[in-house]
């Protein structure tokens, strides 16, 4: 049969394709776009390309709905009413630009911090950061502080590499996988295509969630811990394999800390005359170098030094914080939920796997003391951990312990650990300290460094001459002192507050601070509408760039409208973000594949234009003109930050002949765009292992430009710099913490991993709010880009809470039912759905898929706008206030500053039944930009294609 | 009912790995892209911003769980035309619209020939049947056949685009006539079983169960807990290691 149909068996699928990458989430896939006659047709895959190998998820299968969205914005916009009312009038990019530019001169000329400049998902921070140090603004940072700043810091600090973005797990060769607190959080889809390969090869895999979806699903064993205690779950795991003495003493003698010195008195490491840390020698009975290959350090055992100095080596410290019996299986097993049985059996497997499955590789390398070893000893155990981890308020500590369970593992880049991905590892932590001390921050001055960096101490805090902090989301002060991505969720509250002063204006890029990017979000909106008595705004100007019409995009007094990803030059940068993996770095570019039809301009290049007119010494030639008339991409090939180190490393000098450090090639671009859009450098098979202790590795990083020095870098099991914020708060050091701070920062900063409960438990009444409830990412879905795709709402567009099945019985509570969630700070509308595969107690919904009424273009009856629901109002930005101080801390990580979504506690109370069918709150409808198209009845995309 | 199978014995298929599947919605979606500008151009989306935005996919994910309490399983379950060997919705067809492919048993629907009735998607079990009201004529499934043959294409690239964006290796595709193909032998390793088989359809798809979970005691071969050797309560426990020298 052929049913009479003539098929165009080989008709092409376009006429031309680009390689590009995405930007559908965070986790930068290459792709390859099929455009017919101007038009996109199909975005794929692509095969060459490191991170995704060819495949893509539907987020990014869903980008031509993104690209053609009716929500895109059209052309710059200027309020027209008041503030938050969405109403607006249409201005030119001249217009726009010269009235920002007059009231940024102004700003840098008299106090250049009254600029805030936060950036959101930003993949370009290379540049952004360097614009706000060129300006003079300390008061800059991305969306880390509210995503995974626990995970980067807490990496950075330990290992000198972190979670996701600075390592993956070795999928070829791992026996055993432990994964900590991840829905579809990053990256997305090499973790997918890991389990696939893993589990192909019987490997086990366990997922450690309070809810059973996604990779859970797939998981060997599931493990349905209380949101906050995995902490307490790793450290008893320590607790089994130190009891067992089954851990890997020889990787701890020679690749980390464990054998340094700590004095008895400060805390602080014993260290010579030039700075170097001590151990004790057996060989020669007296101190030495630790950092010298010829020692045999003591492990336990204290030593009494010259001056009388007791000290102690670093693993007796851990040994004995670890084996205490309140980290014991049995004594942690009801708060965390799991059985102590579990515990102990994991330990055992994990143990098992490292050891007795050891992986021994006949592949030669020279260590850094220029030892050759004939074989590379693998411990196929590797670990992987995400928001789960890092969105409560423990989070930095309980990351820090999931890295000493590698540690003591062995399991720190072998064959089949987890593995650095190149550019890392760098020294623990890496340079440099952030810029904006009151010294730094002058009027038409750049501040001489980027805001953001790594604290090693009091010393390095960002605080005024009065102790108070110097940035207005108080990163880097006593409230957060190793903010390594700063608070931007606490940037609006502070600014509104005029804590600690004022700021004139807030520009922001790409996050959604009106909604489902800030806590307290009704809040939110009415400090950014808040005015004072004189009938001015609290925060008087803001300044806001988006693709779309978002919710913020209605709270802002200037508009300026960006491109989508597929009409812009971008780099994924060595500087920045890269797309290292473990077999080498890379880096990769964006490229418009379509140009706008509407009037906006990448971002990145009105800001360049901006410094420009600014006149910043970074932006400007010494006659005064523009340095990158070619805007973002002129930027992206030309710009050094040091010499021959520019934003892209691939293709460097005159010829495109150099990787790394080279002249800049004017070329540049083309050569990526040959490549598929990405370069990637391969390591050596001999380099690809222990890099951190890896003479090949560590010499060709550096001819790289990848790290200054070719030495070990040692991971620090116990934090040097923890324990000097700790002697501030002992009232040790010069530089003194306020005695207000004193009890939290001692607490907090911890030199070893502890855990302590989440905060918001701890200050309410948990009888009265005895739900924890988080959120888990779907997996077709990056927050509120996802839940406005055509494609995407039609998966999912109204969220329910999910309640353990037996916990809704127990409340008198079934499927469908409309509930109030309350927590201490406000309450949510929302339907629930019960479930098995749910910690019994907690709840949880799916992020960001509820929407303000009138927002992105989607019709005021949308399901996002009426039935779905944003937790993000039940969450508040601020602890209670404890102990009569009448001081608010932010409801963060007391070390980093990280938001503390996950900590939220809430009880559920059924909705009186006139209540039930619509959520609450429920904001008037925004007023929608002008000149955005009609929402179709009907998409018939595609038909086009059909000729 | 009428033979359909292909003189050829050829029947491409797609074999779905439940095993892996994370319930990702990639193939869905990439099979959205792609075939809305494919040879069934368009997959209408009605109300696309709206309240009930209601769209034509060939391809659909079911998540459900299945069994009670924290052994219970969370199941994905993607779902597409499973290519019948013995097709009800071919045979119910009043216009021959609805027709078995005899090179490779790919069922396909002329939309030229299809009136719409909706025959074929009563008929069909599976509910793998889309209906456009737009045009007013029933689509499905391809297999990609505009895709799977299309030599302005790499020959790697050449199978369903359900098959080539996922992310976690769940799809497979191959002809699952030939007990030699690597499909086949895949349905044979993995105990691949296909979808109501006491209907009489003879689907083509098969799905493959999940592996065994090594959730139990034993089954890495580790024993159920570490054996002590040190006593927390000691004294000094870290002692245990006091002479254990090694070098860097």
């Amino acid at each position: 049969m052929d049913g009479g149909e003539r098929i165009d068996l080989s008709r092409p699928i376009g006429d031309t394709v680009k390689a590009t990458t995405c930007y559908m989430c965070a986790c930068r896939c290459g792709i390859k776009v099929h455009l017919h006659q101007g038009r996109i047709r199909y975005i794929e895959g692509n095969k060459d390309h490191p991170v995704n190998k060819g495949v893509l998820c539907a987020k990014g299968s869903a980008g031509i709905m993104n690209h053609y969205s009716p929500a895109r914005l059209r052309k710059p916009l200027k309020r027209a009413g008041e503030r938050g009312s969405g109403a607006f009038v249409e201005i030119e990019w001249e217009e726009a630009l010269t009235t920002l530019a007059a009231r940024l001169a102004h700003i840098r000329a008299t106090d250049p911090k009254k600029l805030a400049f936060f950036t959101g998902r930003d993949q370009s921070q290379s540049l952004t950061g360097w614009w706000a140090n060129q300006f003079g603004t300390p008061n800059f940072a991305a969306h880390g502080g509210f995503c995974s700043v626990n995970m980067a810091a807490a990496g950075l600090y330990t290992i000198g590499g972190s979670f996701w973005e600075f390592g993956e797990p070795d999928w070829e060769h791992a026996e055993y996988f432990l994964m900590f607190g991840v829905a579809e959080d990053h990256d997305s889809n090499p973790i997918k295509a890991g389990i696939a390969k893993l589990k192909a090869r019987g490997a086990k895999f366990v997922s450690v969630n309070p809810v059973k979806t996604g990779y859970q699903a797939v998981a060997d064993e599931w493990i349905g811990i209380a949101p906050g205690t995995d902490g307490l779950f790793v450290m008893a795991l320590i607790h089994e394999l130190l009891k067992a003495d089954r851990i890997d003493l020889d990787f701890l003698v020679k690749y980390t800390n464990a054998p340094w010195l700590v004095r008895r008195d400060d805390g602080l490491f014993v260290r010579d005359a030039a700075g170097n840390p001590l151990c004790w020698d057996t060989r020669t009975g007296n101190t030495a170098s630790a950092l010298s290959p010829d020692v045999a350090p003591k492990l336990v055992g204290e030593t009494t030094l010259l001056d009388g100095t007791r000290a102690v080596p670093v693993f007796e410290l851990m040994a004995a914080r670890y084996l205490s019996p309140e980290y014991a299986a049995e004594k942690v097993a009801d708060a965390c939920g799991v059985p102590a049985a579990t515990i102990k059996r994991i330990a055992a497997e994990l143990a098992h796997a490292a050891f007795d499955k050891q992986i021994v590789l006949d592949q030669p390398w020279t260590d850094w003391a220029g030892r050759r070893h004939a074989q590379t000893i693998g411990r196929p155990v590797a670990m992987h951990a995400m928001r789960g981890i890092s969105a409560h308020s423990n989070g930095f500590q309980t990351c820090r312990a999931i890295h000493i369970l590698q540690i003591l593992l062995g399991a720190i880049d072998t064959p089949g650990s987890w593995r650095y991905k190149s550019p890392f590892p760098r020294p623990c932590p890496p340079g440099p300290k952030p810029t904006g001390k009151p010294e730094q921050v002058a009027p038409d001055k750049p501040m001489g460094g980027m805001p953001l960096g790594f604290t090693l101490g009091p010393e390095d805090l960002l605080l005024d001459r009065d102790g108070k902090p110097m940035r207005i989301d108080k990163a880097y002060s006593w409230e957060a002192p190793i903010a390594a991505h700063g608070l931007m969720h606490m940037v609006i509250a502070n600014a509104w507050a005029g804590d600690p002063y004022e700021i004139d204006t807030l520009f922001m890029y790409m996050a959604n601070m009106a909604w489902n990017s800030s806590m307290n979000t009704s809040g939110t909106m009415r400090m950014l509408t808040d005015k004072k008595p004189d009938g001015t705004y609290k925060i008087p100007f803001v300044v806001y760039s988006d693709a779309f019409a978002s919710e913020m995009v209605a709270y802002a007094d200037l508009v300026l409208p960006d491109t989508t990803y597929l009409e812009r030059w971008d780099c994924i940068s060595l500087l920045d973000r890269p797309i290292g993996s473990m077999e080498g770095p890379g880096d990769a570019i964006r490229q418009p594949v379509v140009e706008p039809d509407r009037d906006v301009r990448p971002f990145q290049t009105v800001l360049i234009d901006l410094g420009a007119r600014l006149k910043l010494p970074g932006f400007t030639n010494p006659d005064g003109t523009p340095k990158f008339p070619g805007g973002y991409a002129d930027y992206i090939v030309n710009h050094e930050r040091k010499p021959g180190v520019g934003p892209l490393a691939g293709f460097r000098g005159r010829d495109g002949s150099k990787s790394g450090v080279g002249e800049p090639n004017p070329k540049q671009l083309e050569r990526y765009i040959e490549n598929g859009a990405f370069w990637r450098h391969h390591l050596e098979p001999e380099q690809m292992h222990y890099k951190h202790a890896n003479k090949g590795y560590l010499e060709a990083a550096v001819k790289l430009g990848l790290i200054d020095k070719p030495d070990q870098i040692v991971m620090q099991i116990y934090s040097e710099p923890l324990q000097k914020f700790r002697n501030a708060a002992r009232g040790l050091g010069a530089v003194p913490c306020p005695p207000e701070h004193r009890a939290r920062i001692e607490h907090a900063c911890d030199p070893l991993p502890f855990w302590y409960p989440p905060f918001e438990g701890e200050m309410v009444d948990t009888n009265e709010f005895p739900l924890h409830a988080i959120t888990q990412r779907p997996m077709p879905m990056y927050h509120s880009w996802g839940s406005q795709n055509a494609w995407l709402r039609q998966i999912l567009n109204d969220n329910r809470l999910y309640v353990n099945r037996a916990t809704a019985e127990k409340q008198g509570l079934a499927d469908g039912d409309w509930v109030w969630i309350v927590s201490h700070h406000g309450r949510v509308k929302g339907r629930i759905k019960t479930m098995e595969g749910v910690n019994p107690h907690t709840v949880w919904t799916w992020n960001a898929i509820g929407k303000r009424k009138g927002a992105w273009n989607l019709a005021e009856d949308a399901h996002e706008a009426t039935r779905g629901f944003l937790l993000n109002h039940a969450i508040a930005e601020l602890l209670p206030e404890k102990g009569g101080l009448g001081h608010r801390y932010s409801n963060s990580d007391p070390v980093t500053g990280q938001a503390a979504w996950f900590d939220l506690r809430v009880r559920l109370e059924k909705c009186d039944p006139v209540e039930a069918g619509e959520t609450a709150p429920l904001h008037p409808a925004l007023q929608a930009p002008p000149n955005l198209p009609p929402r179709p009845e009907i998409s018939r995309f595609g038909a086009e294609f059909k000729r | 009912m009428t033979a359909y199978t292909p003189p050829t014995g050829k029947q491409l298929g797609l074999v779905i790995d439940l095993d892996t599947c994370v319930g990702c919605h990639a193939c869905a979606v990439n099979c959205k892209e792609w075939n809305t500008g494919g040879h069934s151009a368009p997959l209408p989306d009605r109300d696309p911003y709206g309240a009930d935005p209601t769209g034509v996919w060939f391809n659909r994910i079911h998540t459900f769980e299945a069994g009670e309490g924290a052994t219970s399983r969370t199941v994905h379950f993607p779902k597409s035309c499973l290519h019948c060997a013995e097709p009800l919705c071919v045979e119910v067809c009043p216009t021959g619209a609805s027709y078995k492919r005899v090179e490779d048993g790919i069922v396909l629907v002329n939309a030229d020939t299809c009136i719409g009735c909706k025959l074929c998607s009563w008929a069909c079990p599976y509910g793998a049947r889309e209906f456009d009201d737009d045009d007013g004529v029933m689509k499905k499934c391809t297999l990609c056949v505009d895709k799977i043959y299309n030599e302005t294409l790499p020959e790697a690239d050449r199978v369903p685009a359900c098959v080539s964006t996922c992310p976690a290796s769940a799809r497979h595709f191959g002809d699952l006539g030939d007990p030699d193909s690597a499909v086949s032998k895949l349905v044979a390793d993995r105990g691949g079983y296909e979808l109501m088989p006491e209907l009489g359809y003879k689907p083509t798809n098969r799905y493959l169960p999940p592996r065994e979970s090594k959730a139990k005691a034993g089954c890495t071969g580790a024993p159920a807990a570490l054996e002590t050797r040190i006593d927390p309560d000691a004294l000094h426990p870290v002692l245990r290691w006091v002479d254990r020298i090694l070098s860097r």
